[in-house]
């Protein structure tokens, strides 16, 4: 007599005849051995989700700063330090060294990615010392609400670059045979928030242009 | 193995439930119709108007409110576990686009009703010969501003504010417009039957500018000017209560509102400019 | 402890160790109960905090312990306010329900060992746990808590001490206790997005997933969306108070005839535009799983699949998408263009639309089933009156002429507490007395079940009914009493009425603390499915395994709401019941 559905149930609980033994779906067998339980492209998902949320902070200092901008008559123009085009141009750099690093042969990973850190870190230099040269001029934090933003977007961009590198590193020194992804795959989630990273510097740089 | 699931089909927990949702429902209905607690009466035509959009809304969700409730307690009841098989159905796109369309056409017909008094009162600025009349709002007290025979305000500037020198809006005695306003703190005087224009100010932080029987409520904002304009009808003396949280003198935050005929209003200013000498 | 490499691989193996299985752990299932119970204390000390509100307006002169002189000031009074607003909408609204229940069942639910992001989800909980940490703090700095509520509106909150007690070092731990929880809610919702995109067991499909998972997943969309846009409010705020900067505070302010001359051109009705952008898809992350729950509640206890279940997915995602569209509700005598309030108060009542669509699809639900009167399906059932209840008022509020008299009365507290401090807590009642079996492997005591259910429904309504009279009879909210208004004096009766059923209600949630605690150890041992349920939480022991499924890979072969099909002996079909498994007759 075919079985009761709870008796059904007691089987698949107890681990026999439940299921099709068909492993879960996802994994994309790039680490033979490794584990599919958490596909690579959940990563990816994580990253793009991440990017999201990203954009929704600095959307909401971009509209802070359109209206600020609108409404009153304090708003002084905040002269860019020209230190400024020399960063951006170091971190549309670092974008290219990081897209070589992954395209290359596995030999040349290692020094174009290290290149890509150093950009980073440079860039990062480098915007330290755009505010000592606002700050000389006498511009500071809380002088007026154009420098003010100027102040809170490059950090808070340069914060999040900070934590872009802090990611560059770990993927080149993190043992990657114990993780559930692959080194290539790391770096090219590394990759996918760098290339954003520049391009966010891109419009915020824009933003601070044009609004001045 | 027990089979048996959870055997709830209490007539008595489904009876309960449905009394109750049937009593809630109608002592809360009373309590509306028999207006324990209500407004007090407008004295303003467009207060009468909010009247009516209010009474409109109430009866519409007062209509789905029971017809909710009431279907709930009557679905509880009827089919409460009585050993019967459920009926198995898995929805009714007919129903669904119905009832889906139904509601739209409801809540959107209702919400363009509601806009015809909002722009009658926002849209539109005060008429010309409206009285202007400036409300200072500050922690915790409203000062109310006239300009006097000249109709011009004298210019203020936030550091000549002062209450103990009786100067509590900072009016500047360089400016000669100023000498003849008038400043009545805590009293705000209106002539019924004549449009005011009011501009809300503060000094400090938001204050909100409530007049229950103008079914009026405004923000008073630091660094902006806001303009609210009506005309009350109905002489008597009414309450202005803050709006918007101030501090901790928020709650006892009011100031009196008198509507005056004619006549009286012209007494009144007089009684302010020889007090304000 | 190696992690093996065996088909389908586990993310961790099994913890061992006090710390790594109960403080610091990985599992999704630990840390969905770690939730739980700070979300439990948190509504204690809410509840706690509300207690003193409400003694003191029935009777201020009431000599109160813990108070100086005996006697509470108007500005506690509005620390209290604040701090029980923060606690609760963060605390308890924004843990229990997404990050307590959706942690705990949402990928066992989809058929997945544990969530996408073990690390990541542990670390959450714990930023959590400090925002906590960091907001509580501000009732013990000298100055006590902030009093501008937990809406925070500058100048009020941004100038510090000179606009009043608390507003000094109390404001801002405040806004860095809330700038740590958009943090911590961020990471949450990040796991729960990419768990339900990519985790999902072989035939779950998007169609196929329960109702709770819907919300969950919506929820976390709307959260991943929404705290960022308040973390950068905490931040200008922040700045406005420490740095010097003028992001919302503008020039000219005179505080004690001293005029502030550190800052000028900043816009109030900024920080409540980005304040509301944020605060409303917030109230539908406090809801929306609750409307999950109910739907899953209502149809297993009805023993029928849920009226309209493509309709209740597509009005999970309208209510979802419009709760970005409608933040100018809360604006209407802001000061902001009357053009604006048009657009808001139109798109305001068409989010109405969707959540009568689920009202009506409950009631089908309900239609024609055979009700069973568990705990968990009566406070599903209360969900519903009161989801219909708090509702409808919000018809009023999104008028922008009935809003002028009505807003920041005591219409919009009853409003926001039937919906928000009820309505979402019935759900999270609901999901209690429905999963608790699942999760501490014991049945919850049903006759104290429903003695809560009764102390509690009786009692909300009871409290917060009488609050739309008040606000009708022009009661302005977040007032320390009823003597600084003449008008006020003569409504003084209903807060003795509203105060005396408060005692009662919260007294009647003893009996769930107890119920709770007492039922770990010596509640009845709960089966497998001891509520005859459909979905995969009820195909593994209670409770699960740390695993979820025993290194078995569930295989989902239709919906979740498989109830009364005909032609079979049991009335429920669950998920992963294979098809030639499913006999037509016995």
């Amino acid at each position: 007599m075919a079985p009761t559905i709870t008796q059904e149930l007691e089987l698949i609980t107890a681990g026999h005849g439940g299921g099709t033994g068909v492993p879960a779906r996802g994994g994309d067998g790039d680490r033979p051995g490794g584990s599919r339980r958490v596909p690579v492209r959940a990563y990816f998902t994580l990253v793009q989700l991440l990017l999201a949320a990203i954009v929704m902070f600095f959307m909401a200092l971009t509209s802070s700063y359109i209206v600020r901008k609108g409404l009153g008559t304090d708003w002084q123009q905040t002269p860019l330090p020209p230190i400024l085009w020399f960063n951006t141009v170091i971190l549309l750099g670092s974008s290219l060294t990081i897209h070589l690093a992954r395209r290359r042969e596995r030999a040349a990973f290692r020094p174009w990615w290290t290149l890509t850190i150093l950009l980073g870190l440079t860039f990062l230099g480098g915007q330290l010392l755009a505010w000592k040269q606002l700050a000389a001029a006498g511009m500071f934090l809380d002088t007026n609400p154009s420098s003010s933003f100027f102040y809170l977007l490059t950090s808070a961009h340069g914060l999040h670059l900070a934590g872009g590198i802090f990611v560059l590193f770990y993927v080149v020194f993190r043992d990657w045979r114990r993780s559930r992804i692959s080194q290539a795959a790391a770096a090219d989630l590394a990759a996918i928030y760098w290339h954003f990273m520049d391009g966010l510097w891109l419009f915020l740089l824009a933003l601070l242009t044009l609004g001045r | 193995m027990s089979r048996k699931g959870p055997e709830h089909g209490s007539t008595a927990v489904a009876l309960a439930l449905a009394v109750f949702l049937l009593l809630f429902t109608a002592i809360t209905v009373y309590i509306f119709v028999a207006k324990w607690w209500w407004f007090p009466p407008a004295i303003t035509v467009e207060g009468h108007e909010f009247d009516s959009q209010f009474f409109r809304t109430l009866i519409i969700t007062g209509v789905v409110f029971v017809a909710a409730q009431l279907g709930l307690a009557l679905a509880i009841y009827r089919f409460r576990e009585q050993g019967k098989p459920a009926r198995h159905f898995e929805g009714h796109t007919g129903m669904e686009i119905l009832w889906t369309l139904a509601t739209l056409v409801l809540f959107i017909g209702l919400g363009i009703y509601a806009e015809k008094a909002w722009a009658e009162v926002h849209f539109i600025g005060a008429s010309p010969g409206a009285l202007p009349i400036e409300v200072t709002a500050q922690q915790f007290a409203w000062n109310f501003r006239y300009a006097g025979p000249d109709g011009k305000f004298g210019r203020t500037k936030p550091e000549l504010v002062s209450a103990s020198t009786g100067n509590p809006v900072g009016i500047d005695p360089a400016d000669p417009y100023g000498k003849d306003d008038i400043v009545s703190p805590g009293e705000l005087a209106i002539p019924a039957g004549r449009e005011v224009d009011l501009t809300l100010k503060s000094l400090d932080v938001t204050h909100g500018f409530y007049v229950r029987e103008l079914r009026l409520k405004q923000d008073a904002v630091p660094g902006m000017e806001i303009h609210l304009h009506f005309k009350a009808d109905d002489p008597g003396t009414y309450e202005l209560a803050c709006g918007q949280l101030c501090g901790l003198g928020h709650y006892k935050m009011r100031a009196t509102v008198k509507v005056l005929s004619e006549p009286d209003f012209e007494k009144w200013m007089q009684q302010q400019e020889a007090a304000n000498q | 402890m190696v992690t093996t490499a065996e088909a389908g691989g586990h993310v961790h193996s099994a913890p061992t160790g006090f710390i790594r299985k109960y403080i610091f752990s990985l599992d999704h299932k630990v840390i969905g109960i770690q939730y739980l119970l700070l979300a439990l204390f948190s509504v204690f000390l809410g509840m706690a905090l509300s207690l003193l509100m409400r003694i003191h307006l029935a009777w201020p002169a009431h000599k109160l312990p813990f108070f100086s002189g005996g006697l509470m000031t108007p500005e506690q009074y509005l620390a209290l306010v604040t701090m029980h607003g923060s606690i609760m909408v963060f605390m308890v609204l924004t843990t229990a329900p997404q990050s307590g229940f959706g942690n705990y069942f949402l990928p066992i639910q989809i058929g997945a060992e544990d969530m996408a992001f073990p690390t990541l989800n542990m670390l959450s909980f714990w930023t959590t746990f400090v925002s906590l940490a960091v907001m509580a703090s501000a009732f013990f700095v000298p100055e006590g808590a902030p009093i501008s509520g937990w809406t925070a509106y500058p100048p009020l909150s941004a100038v510090g001490e000179q606009s009043g007690p608390g507003q000094g070092a109390g404001q801002t731990l405040w806004v860095i206790g809330v700038a740590i929880f958009c943090a911590a809610s961020l990471m949450g919702a990040l796991n729960f997005i990419t768990t339900t995109v990519d985790l999902r067991a072989k035939g779950m499909s998007l169609l196929r997933l329960p109702l709770t998972v819907w919300a969950w997943f919506v929820t976390a969309v709307l959260g991943l969306l929404a705290f960022g846009v308040l973390l950068a409010a905490c931040v200008l705020l922040l700045l406005d108070r420490t740095a010097g900067t003028s992001f919302f505070i503008p020039g000219g302010l005179v505080f004690t005839d001293q005029v502030l001359i550190s800052h000028k051109g900043g816009s109030p009705l900024l920080w409540q535009h980005l304040f509301w952008f944020f605060g409303h898809p917030e109230v539908y992350i406090a809801i929306l799983p609750g409307m999950g729950v109910a739907s899953h509640l209502l149809s297993t206890f009805a023993r029928k699949p849920v009226f309209g279940y493509k309709a209740m997915v597509i009005a999970i995602c309208g209510i979802g998408f419009l709760g970005f569209c409608v933040w100018g509700h809360h604006m209407f005598v802001s000061g902001m263009s009357p053009y604006s309030a048009f657009a808001f108060s139109l798109l305001t009542m068409t989010i109405g639309v969707p959540s009568a669509i689920k009202t009506f699809n409950w009631l089908g639900t309900l239609w024609g089933g055979r009700i069973q009167f568990t705990s968990a399906m009566l406070f599903a059932l209360g969900f519903v009156s009161l989801f219909v209840t708090g509702g409808l008022s919000g018809l009023f509020l999104a008028q922008p002429t009935l809003d002028l008299y009505l807003h920041d009365t005591y219409f919009v507290v009853a409003h926001f507490h039937l919906i928000m401090g009820v309505a979402a807590i019935f759900g999270i009642f609901g999901a209690m007395y429905f999963w608790y079996p699942k999760m501490f492997g014991r049945m919850l005591n049903e006759g104290l079940g429903n003695l809560h259910f009764w102390l509690t429904f009786v009692g909300v309504y009871a409290i917060f009914m009488p609050m739309h009279y008040l606000g009708i009879a022009g009661h302005e909210r977040r007032y320390a009493d009823t003597t600084g208004v003449g008008y006020l004096a003569k409504l003084q009766p209903v807060h003795v009425f509203i105060t005396i059923a408060a005692i009662i209600t919260v007294a009647g949630q003893l009996v769930f603390l107890f119920n709770f605690l007492h039922s770990m150890k010596s509640g009845k041992k709960a089966e497998v499915n001891p509520w005859n349920a459909t979905t995969l939480e009820w195909t593994v022991s209670s409770p699960p395994p740390f695993d979820n499924f025993g290194g078995k890979h569930p295989h989902v072969y239709r919906g979740p709401y498989e109830f009364g099909v005909a032609g079979h002996t049991a009335d429920f079909i669950p998920q992963n019941l294979e098809p030639e498994k499913v006999s037509e007759a016995h």
